[in-house]
Order: structure tokens, then sequence, then C-alpha cells
């Protein structure tokens, strides 16, 4: 049986995951609190907007409303990667070798893994930012479309055009497919190597949570009264493919998904507060956490995928067990 | 997730309107409430306040087949973030640029679920400079659709103007928008309470703060009121539509129309088809309808193609029932609208 350590915080949770195996959990109020035999709390911004654990796990990198991007180590240091003023700092992304990019306004700094910072200004918002899991490579989700950008290297960025708002942006694990969530209920992506669509359609809300299976053969997303899981298994993706869905329920909303580190089982965040697994073979079901006070925001597997760190909109955040 | 959802002011106006004058009154009298304040820029505002956030115009077309659905990105993000944590404040004011389109910015707070769950949109203010009305009226569309859009309008300045001129302008400001309420003022003076809170898209509330809504028919009142008179003065020579002010002879006309009780067959079904098809030249629309064999009164309210409707409250025994509506727009074609709408009255 699944056991549940809550953790009650006051305030919504923006991230909810594991630095050296301690769960951290990330509050829009800018503190940021860890069981680390007890509760410990960091302030970390005057109001935190996005964050987002390192590729190594050591740190956690976050964006706030004053202006600045930090990274706070798994014992709470916080230490200022970056201070642009009075700007939110909307979107913050982790890469290879401890590079940061964020996004600010209609600015993507990305800064190196040598120090160096370059900044790349867009003529629309920087919505969302990624990594590309090889190389140097950040993709920026912008109205009409996404741009890829090689950071450290001189040339022309490549822009992938597609009518409409692009919100958050996501490389595959293998590199080969980038996929933006918009403001429009849907998800759209383009195969890397030919530019090919992928129209992913059909959710009745915004998609506001996308995760991969660890192995990229699978897409997950929340928007929807279950999980849409798209296939990757193929060199075309889900083009021409209906996608799973998984937990679905009459009356809720899924609000945050999120795929086990080493097996194709996705824990389900609902509105509601409640949390399911479900695997992707049979597609059976359990029950890891009743309804709660708010909405799942956040939710992430510690590396062995024995326990789930989540976090609500309504603070009551907590760490499931999966073996109990 | 019952929480009240937050009341959002927008503010526009042209530069040098005196904006900014009323932001800072807004941000430091004793009025009650705590603002978060978004801004395009930091700019003059001289107060450190770190519920004041700058955000980037961000305009959005919707690809949902609503052809003059935009909204603001930039807002959508940050009414989110403001959302997160709340608490801090009781209201959201949207400060826009001088030339900014108001409608992206009122359809954000319809359009975007998220937005809408957490916050309403309370009234679309205009600040309105008595001495540069004229000539912005001429080389503007902008300063047409704020005072076409707003539900108040603040004629500021008016000791720059003589009464003639003033009066000519508040007859422009009128024949584009016969709805909004005008506030006469020097130095942003406005009296708070008219601008904060005002209901303005609640189905509720909707016209019943406005007592002279569509009366055009019933008062011929024209006094001239000095600039500290702060009664409903409403000139009411809107009702003919063209030509009745000397500096404002194109583009934004308003077109109210009356008529008996209404077959909901017949209304609802035009009702849609209008705002499909003239929805990018409708602005705003207003309207009380008397249904038939219906007790209650059904108000609805728009913004382009974005309609809003539902029974606001039982008709009182002396009040005459009757179903008027006004749109406020461009390029409308009255005699159709007059007679398509007349077309749906109950037999």
């Amino acid at each position: 049986m699944p056991t549940v350590a809550p953790i009650d915080l006051d305030g919504h949770c923006i991230t909810a995951c594991w630095l050296d195996g301690v769960p951290f959990f990330a509050l829009a109020d800018g503190t940021v609190h860890r069981l680390d035999h007890g509760q410990q709390t960091t302030e970390a911004h005057d109001g935190l907007l996005c964050a987002v654990p390192a590729l190594d796990g050591k740190a956690l990198v976050t964006g706030g409303e004053d202006g600045r991007v930090c990274s706070i180590a798994a014992d709470g240091t916080v230490t200022e990667v970056a201070n642009i003023g009075r700007k939110w700092v909307n979107t913050v992304a982790a890469g290879p070798r401890g590079a940061i990019a964020f996004g600010a306004g209609r600015v993507a700094h990305v800064r190196l893994p040598d120090g160096t910072v370059n900044d790349f200004q867009h003529q629309r918002s920087v919505e969302g930012i990624a990594f590309a899991p090889k190389g140097l490579r950040i993709a920026v989700a912008r109205y009409n479309g996404a741009t890829l950008h090689f950071p450290a290297a001189a040339g022309k960025p490549v822009e992938l055009e597609w009518a409409g708002a692009h919100t958050m942006v996501t490389f595959s694990p293998d590199g080969n497919f980038l996929v933006t969530a918009m403001q429009e209920n849907a998800l759209h992506g383009w195969k890397l190597s030919d530019g090919k669509h992928m129209r992913m359609a059909g959710y009745p809300a915004k998609v506001k949570s996308l995760s991969w299976s660890n192995k990229g053969r699978w897409l997950a997303s929340s928007g929807a009264p279950a999980a849409i899981v798209w296939p990757f298994l193929t060199k075309d993706g889900p083009i021409g493919k209906a996608p799973l869905e998984l937990g679905t329920r009459g009356d809720t909303l899924v609000t945050s998904v999120a795929f086990h580190t080493t097996d194709e089982i996705l824990a389900i965040g609902y509105a509601d507060g409640m949390i399911m697994a479900a695997r992707v073979a049979d597609q059976k079901e359990i029950l890891l956490r009743r309804p709660g006070k708010g909405a799942i925001t956040s939710m992430t597997w510690d590396g062995e995928g024995r326990r789930l760190a989540f976090g609500s909109e309504a603070g009551d955040c907590g760490v499931i067990d999966v073996a109990g | 997730m019952t929480q009240a959802q937050i009341p959002v002011t927008v503010l526009t106006g042209y530069l040098g309107s005196g904006k900014t004058t009323l932001l800072n009154r807004i941000l430091t009298e004793d009025h009650g409430k705590r603002y978060a304040v978004i801004v395009n820029e930091f700019g003059e505002i001289g107060i450190d306040n770190d519920l004041i956030v700058e955000s980037d115009e961000e305009i959005y077309e919707m690809n949902n087949g609503c052809i003059c659905c935009t909204v603001r990105g930039d807002l959508i993000r940050t009414v989110e973030g403001l959302m997160r944590r709340p608490g801090r404040f009781d209201a959201i004011l949207v400060e826009t640029t001088g030339l900014a389109d108001p409608a992206p910015v009122a359809q954000t707070f319809f359009m975007d679920d998220d937005v809408r769950a957490k916050t309403k949109l309370d009234a679309v203010v205009a600040l309105v400079d008595a001495k540069h009305l004229p000539l912005r009226l001429k080389d503007s569309k902008e300063a047409e659709d704020q005072i076409a859009f707003a539900d108040v309008v603040i004629l500021n300045k008016t000791d720059l103007v003589s009464e003639d001129e003033l009066r000519d302008v508040e007859a422009a400001v009128r024949a584009i928008n016969p709805t909004a309420r005008i506030h006469k003022t020097q130095r942003s003076a406005v009296d708070l309470k008219e601008v904060l809170d005002r209901g303005a898209f609640d189905l509720s509330r909707v016209l019943e703060s406005d007592p002279h809504f569509l009366d055009a028919d019933e008062h011929d009142h024209d006094h001239v009121c000095g600039p500290d008179c702060d009664h409903d003065h409403h000139h009411h020579d809107h009702h003919h539509h063209h030509g009745v002010s000397p500096i404002h002879n194109v583009g934004v006309t308003s077109i109210s129309l009356r008529a008996s009780e209404m077959d909901p067959k017949k209304f609802f079904p035009w009702l849609e088809k209008t705002t499909q098809m003239d929805g990018p030249n409708i602005l705003r629309l207003k309207g009380i309808i008397a249904i038939k064999d219906d007790p209650d009164r059904y108000v609805v309210q728009g913004v382009h193609m974005i309609l809003e409707g539902d029974h606001q409250r039982p008709w009182k025994d002396d009040e005459k029932r009757e179903s008027r509506l006004v749109f406020i727009g461009r390029e409308l074609d009255a005699e159709r609208l007059k007679r398509t709408f007349e077309a749906c009255q109950a037999a």
C-alpha cells in the first residue's frame, strides 16, 4: 500500500522535486522547503515563478518576480546566478554541464558552462525554454512557433513556424522531436530532421504539464479528464496515431503528469488533489493519494522511482512512498 | 476553489491624458483597497511597490474560428503569476499604453479559462485630455476605440478649454459612446469610487449603474455643467447618430434599438448571428431584453464576438417591459440592425 507523508505548506507549490535524495518544494511566495531531518526552509525570492532541478540533480534553478535567477544547493544554500532588475523571470531551464537558460520579457538569456552569458533578443515574448538533450542547443517557445539557438556558437537561429501562441516547450529525450504546448488547448510538434508537423489537439483545457517516459517512447500531458499519452514509438512520432488515455475520471481534470524514472508508469495528478499511478502496458491504475485541498501542480519521482514528491496549488504537499 | 474572483480595472488613455496621475492616486490614497498594478513601463510611476509589475504588450490571435479574437498573452501570464499569491491585494489594475487597443485586454478576461476562473473584468476606464481630444480623434483610431470601449470616461484637463470647447468634446464622447459615465475633472481629481469597483461587466449589475442607459427619448436636458459638476449629465444628443459633433464625424457610431417583448426562438439566434457576422465591427454591446412569458429581465453584454447573457432579476411592476439594445461599433448598418431586431418581437 502506498503511504503518504504530508507536508502542509502555506502557498502555491510551483515545483516539487528531489535533490540528492531530499524532497524539495518551491513555493510561489519565494520560499523553498525541504525535508532533510525535519522541515527546513530557505528564502530564495520575493515571489518565485519557476523552478527546475539541474541535470545532475544537485541544485534547484529558480526564477523570480524579483528579476533574479538562483541556484539552490541540496543543503539550502542560495547562490544568485543572474539579476536582471525589476523584470519577471518567467521561465528557466537547466542544461548540460551546468548551463542555465531563462526568459524575461522578449529576451532569452543563456549562461554557458564557462559562465559567459549570451542574450537572444526575440520579436515576441519568450514563453518557454528547453535545452536539447545533447549539445548546447536551446528551444524558445514564442508566438507563432519556436526558435532554436546554439548559444555557444555563432550562427543563425532555426525558426519553426506554426500559427498561434506557444507557451511551453520540450525536446524528446532522443532529441528528434520538439513539442510545444499552446494557448489554444493543443500541443504542436516538429520532427526536427525534416520539420514535419504534428498536431495534437482536442484538449478541453490548456496543457500545463508534460512528461516524457524514461526512454522517450511516450509523452504524457495534462489538460483533459485523463492523462493524454502520445506515442513516439516510431520515427514519425504520433503522426496519424491516437493517444492513450490513462486514469480517466468523469468529473475532474488532470493538472500534472510525471513519468516514472525507470518504468513506463505514469503518476497522474488531478484538479481535486487526487493522485493515481497508471501503467502504460496494461493501463492498470492504483490510487496513490485521495483528493486534497487543491489542484496538483507538480510531481517528480526520486532516482529509484520508489517515492513521488508532489505539490499542490493550496500548499498541501508531500511524499508518497509507493512500496509503503 | 471557491476563492472570490479578483476585480480588474483597465485604464486606457493617450500619453498626457493624466493616467499616471490617476494611477499614483489609486496607489497612494486611502480607499481601503490594495491594488496590484500591471504597467507597460515602470516609467513615471514614482512609487516603489512590489505589486507594480511591468509587462510587454503581447497580442495573441486565437486560432479558434473567432476572427476578431485576440488576447493579451502577457496579461494571462502576469495575472496567473499574481493570483498564485493571493491575499496581497484586493484588485488588479491594468494600465495600457496610449496606443493600445482595449479589445484584446478585455477579451483576455473572457477568453482564457484560467484567468476567467480567478478574476473578473470590472470596468474599462478611459482618460481623455479635453484639450487634445479633437486632434486625437482626427489622427488616431485608438483614441476613438478607447472611448468606445469605456464604461467610464474621465474628461480630464477641463481647465485648459473653454466651456464651449468642453461641450463639444463631451458631445463627441457621447456620440461615440452613449452608455459610458462621463466625469469632468482637472488633474485626474475624480472620486475614486467612480472608477473602482464598478461591476460594469457584471451581468447582475450591468446597466443598473447607469440609470440613463438608453433613455435617449425620455430626456433632453441640456444644461451647462461646470468642471466640478458631479451629477450625471448626459446630454442625450447621441440618438441622432450622425453629425452630432463638430469634432467627430467618422468612425465609431452607436446604434440604440428599442422594441417590445422578444420571441426567444427568434431573438437568440438573431443575436448569435449578428455577433458572428458583425462581431469584428462591434466594439461593445449592452442590452436589457424583455422575453415573452419570462418574468425576469434578460441582460446581455458583449465585446466583439464574445457574448454573455443571463437572467438578471424580475421585472418590477412599474417597469415597462421592453427590449433595449445598444451597439457601439464601426460600419454598422443601423437600418438592417433595427429591422432585424424588430423582426424578433413576439407576435
